[in-house]
């Protein structure tokens, strides 16, 4: 944007040396690129990733062998509620951001974000809100340990952390908001001439969506832990039944929010999947408009079935049976993006790379949290679920083999075009397979302790649970440990394979015409019709 | 490929079978709703079982047979209104197939009427407290001093010599077999959650807020549960225990908790 | 960056800020919809906190059951009891109930009882025409206090209820009372 001075020289790496970036810190803090941010979200992802997995650790270690291990059940739910909000705002969100920054201007022909400065701002803030939280667990009174849901009256009897919690949730909300500000604008206003938006990538268009739901949803966030705050330091009652208030109500504005949060983390996953699995199939993407019709009503219903979360609350007929059939509802696109992902797949010519093997991981394993996504559905059966290990199954296996491993495989497939060079394929392969069997031996057992009246959220256990819990700790372990692979894997990220520009024998898309790596400056000249075009058959 | 991560996740679950008794399923309960629930889910399941089959079979099928290496061509086609249309179509049949007998529990569940008698149930951090509505008792029941010394870190008790660790309390609720026993459910501070299993009840208890839910155990025995909704510190300590008794045995409790005597439910 | 580029970042930036702000009162306006949401629905055992009038033919032919329950929070030093644990109402038909509290200390106090009704599909349908529930009762140290309760049964109420159950908390809120 600022650069358009060089013309007709878009993807000329050479020409772009005088107006390179700045040298040292300097690069980074006051950075206004797009690739630049990117990595930095990236990168701030992978430590907090690891930051709530030494707390996942420390959970499954708590919980290995009944009794109590360690340290005292405040500090062990300080643990899951710390672990929950770094991993949902700290590690996925994040990401998600970090790859919409890199590849959205790539995959429309943008040069840049459409608002570079703002961009900056909504990545410095988050390191800042992080520092904040992770401050809470050195104050008196610990760290919050409500849950990251934050229900009242509990979350009040949080000691000195709450007002930093609350703070902090602002910035991440603000972080979130901006982002979000900044991928609807880039993505409305500065694609290439004639890609209209039905020609959009489907990455592009996931993300599009959840723009939408993210600039909806996070200020309602924003508002319910506003209540919160004043309900404790300004004589306010929104929650307090003494003053006429009602802590239901709580669960209701929260989970406004935190039912299209939930898409929120996995409509960018389905959208680096379909990306994906075209490529390596060689095959086009089966139905992209029903995809994207799929994707936009998954992000609708999210709206009218959050109270599906509180079945237990004490809730009319008439309510429940509502929540129920919408709940319901949600499978059917939900099939439908499954079932175009295996038709892309059929007759195809495929090869099983590790973005391609995460990605028929996510397939496979999203699915099996989509079925008890279903079971959940069902209210009557859901009070029996509820607030069991069979929940903690089911969300994780959506997230971890769900977004997490959609990350994965979005790094290692755009991997080449941000380094220039192939990472390593064998230790791509073994961090997979490790992921894929401890992913499965830690947390398929839940759904057995959750059926056997295991409750989430407990330090400690009756007997007859110990077994699973182990498989279930000893998988954990694995899990973690594989992580570490992947840090190996970007060390040696650089010492591969030189990459050509298109990288993938079966890439298409707009962000496999320019080099690799992908210099600091591309598009800077929209890209010719007939490449935006031609770059989709 | 994936499955092989799955043969080897529940070969390690089979390896542990032979030293536990843990359970895999949800129990069937004790009263005709958690029977008519058990079903329900059990018919979810198979449903997504049957879906399993297909899509993963479809899947793993193509994955061996469609590979590069086999030297296929791909093929050309990315849309079929037709495939479209029928996935979109099955998949709301089955949805309403599972959706009506969920909905007739669901109704059911609803029907409070004639109880046999009444107890309110009211959540305390960290401890249940019962009233029975027309008798004149009243009781906290909380974590069973056994398990409540174990619990300790380096308590120098082993958990696994605790007879029911952490599902005993002191004063169990003791109810008459067949009586339709009415629920109401308050709390003192937080939200607490009052869940049995085999009852299949799981009801929150909300400060300032009355809740109503019902049971009619049909078998006499001792169901144990949790609170199931994050209270705090010693949320993980707070059981429940339920006696479902004969009508008879439950007359000559009453009798003697009018009396003051505390100890007969908890003799064994 | 070209002109017209910049003035259509503009007003679709504006359009966004709009959606972010209005979501964002919408959270706040998501508590008295929700008031209204429940006193419609019954959601969350909430009934009426203010008087109403009701105007109903009664029907002698149904029989209700309206069973009181008193909850006195811990924090709150008090006794509060119902006169009567119980009574058989006709729907449409006035009645009169009593609750009795004392202040258990020596210092003048502010209470306030939040009413809930159960199971929620009768919530809607127990009116109270006179409540002390409606607002706060200032104790003075030690009194004793008989505190009146007027209501009516909705012959709306659906089939499949035949008792109701009136639970009142009784909170302690004495700081609330004195910050205002």
């Amino acid at each position: 944007m600022t650069t358009t001075t060089v013309d007709g020289h878009a993807s000329d790496h050479d020409a772009h040396e005088d107006h390179g970036p700045e040298k040292g810190f300097k690069r980074w803090l006051f950075s206004t690129n797009h690739k630049d941010i990117g990595t930095m979200y990236l990168i701030f992802s992978l430590v907090m990733f690891f930051i709530g997995g030494a707390m996942a650790m420390y959970i499954r270690a708590e919980l290995a062998i009944p009794g109590l291990q360690f340290r005292d059940p405040h500090f062990f739910n300080s643990m899951t509620t710390m672990h929950a909000l770094i991993m949902v705002f700290g590690a996925i969100m994040p990401a998600f951001v970090g790859l919409a920054n890199w590849m959205i201007p790539l995959q429309i022909g943008a040069p840049d974000m459409a608002l570079p400065r703002m961009n900056n701002w909504s990545f410095w803030i988050l390191p800042v809100a992080f520092s904040i939280l992770l401050s809470t667990l050195f104050m008196p009174g610990g760290a919050p340990a409500g849950g990251w849901t934050m229900y009242p009256p509990l979350i009040l009897q949080t000691g000195d952390a709450f007002p930093f919690l609350i703070f902090a949730v602002h910035l991440m909300g603000l972080s979130s908001i901006m982002g979000a500000i900044n991928v609807v604008v880039t993505i409305i206003n500065m694609r290439a001439p004639d890609m209209t938006l039905l020609k959009m990538p489907m990455f592009t268009w996931t993300w599009l969506i959840t723009a939408y739901l993210l600039i909806a949803v996070m200020p309602v966030l924003a508002g319910a832990v506003t209540m919160l705050l004043t309900d404790q330091f300004f004589g306010t009652s929104f929650f307090l039944a003494a003053g006429g208030g009602d802590p239901v109500m709580f669960q209701h504005i929260f989970w406004f929010f935190g039912h299209p949060e939930v898409y929120i983390m996995i409509l960018p996953a389905f959208g680096v999947v379909s990306e994906i699995i075209p490529t390596f199939s060689r095959k086009k993407l089966f139905g992209h408009d029903s995809m994207v019709y799929a994707a936009s009503s998954i992000a609708f219903l999210s709206f009218i079935v959050w109270a599906h979360h509180m079945f237990t609350v004490g809730m009319p007929l008439t309510g429940q049976l509502f929540f129920m059939f919408a709940t319901m509802l949600i499978a059917v696109p939900t099939g439908v993006k499954v079932f175009n992902w295996v038709a892309t797949m059929w007759r195809g010519a495929m090869t099983f790379e590790t973005p391609m093997l995460f990605s028929l991981a996510f397939v496979f394993l999203f699915t099996i949290g989509g079925f008890s996504g279903l079971m959940l559905a069902i209210a009557p059966a859901d009070v029996q679920y509820h607030d069991t290990y069979f929940v903690v199954a089911h969300f994780h296996y959506v997230l971890v083999p769900g977004s997490v491993f959609a990350i994965m495989a979005g790094a290692y497939y755009w991997l080449p075009k941000w380094t220039g060079y192939y990472y390593n394929e064998t230790l791509g392969k073994i961090h997979f397979w490790t992921s894929t069997i401890f992913v499965n031996i830690t947390f398929f057992p839940m759904h057995f302790l959750g059926l056997a009246g295991m409750p989430r959220r407990i330090p400690d256990y009756s007997t007859q649970f110990a077994d699973f819990n182990l498989i279930a700790s000893i998988g954990a372990f694995g899990f973690g440990l594989s992580q570490l692979i992947f840090v190996l894997v970007l060390l040696t990220a650089k010492k591969g394979v030189e990459a050509d520009d298109r990288v993938w024998e079966g890439a298409h898309g707009l962000e496999w015409t320019v080099p690799s790596p992908a210099p600091w400056h591309t598009f800077t000249t929209p890209p010719k019709h007939r490449i935006a075009v031609e770059s989709f058959d | 490929m994936i499955r092989k991560a799955f043969l080897s996740a529940l070969g390690l679950v089979a390896a542990s079978t032979a030293n536990a008794d843990w359970a895999l399923n949800m129990p069937k309960g004790v009263t005709e709703l958690s029977k008519e629930t058990y079903d329900l889910h059990m018919m979810v399941f198979w449903w997504c079982v049957a879906i399993g089959i297909v899509v993963f079979g479809v899947m793993i099928y193509s994955l061996f047979a469609h590979r590069k290496s086999k030297g296929v061509e791909p093929a050309k086609f990315s849309h079929s209104t037709f495939a479209e249309v029928t996935w979109t179509a099955i998949p709301c049949v089955i949805l309403l197939i599972m959706a009506v007998p969920a909905a007739e529990t669901m109704i059911k569940a609803e029907d409070s009427r004639n109880p046999d008698l009444s107890i309110v149930v009211t959540g305390y951090q960290w401890k249940w407290h019962y009233r029975y509505q027309d008798e004149d008792i009243a009781f906290y029941s909380s974590l069973a001093r056994p398990s409540l010394e174990a619990r300790l870190p380096n308590s120098g008790v082993d958990v696994y010599s605790v007879e029911n660790y952490l599902l005993e309390v002191d004063n169990p609720v003791v109810v008459p077999k067949g009586a339709k026993v009415r629920l109401l459910l308050t709390s003192n501070d937080v939200i607490h959650s009052w869940w049995v299993p085999e009852l299949a009840i799981k009801k929150d208890a909300v400060p300032g807020i009355v809740n109503e839910t019902w049971f009619q155990a049909e078998e006499v025995g001792t169901y144990r549960g949790q609170c199931t909704e994050l209270c705090g510190k010693d949320h993980g300590y707070m059981p429940v225990v339920v006696e479902v008794v004969e009508p008879d045995a439950y007359r000559a409790w009453i009798d003697t908790r009018q009396d003051g005597d505390t100890k007969f439910a908890s003799a064994q | 960056m070209s002109e017209p580029r910049k003035e259509s970042h503009r007003s679709l930036i504006f359009g966004l800020l709009t959606i972010v702000a209005g979501s964002f009162a919408f959270g706040y306006a998501l508590v008295p919809l929700y008031e209204v949401f429940c006193e419609i629905t019954g959601f969350g055992g909430r009934t009426n906190t203010e008087a109403v009038v009701v105007e109903e033919a009664p029907d002698p032919t149904r029989e209700i059951r309206v069973e009181f329950m008193t909850t006195v929070n811990s924090y709150a030093p008090f006794e509060f009891v119902a006169d009567r644990d119980s009574m058989t109402v006709n729907p449409g038909k006035m009645y009169f109930a009593t609750f009795t509290a004392t202040n258990m200390t020596e210092s003048d106090k502010v209470a306030h009882a939040v009413p809930s009704v159960a199971p929620p599909a009768a919530a809607e349908n127990f009116v109270k025409i006179e409540c002390f529930c409606f607002n706060s009762q200032e104790f003075l140290a030690s009194e004793e206090k008989a505190m009146p309760l007027q209501f009516i049964v909705d012959p709306d109420i659906p089939e499949y209820v035949d008792t109701i159950t009136l639970g009142y908390t009784f909170y302690d809120t004495t700081s609330m009372a004195s910050n205002n």
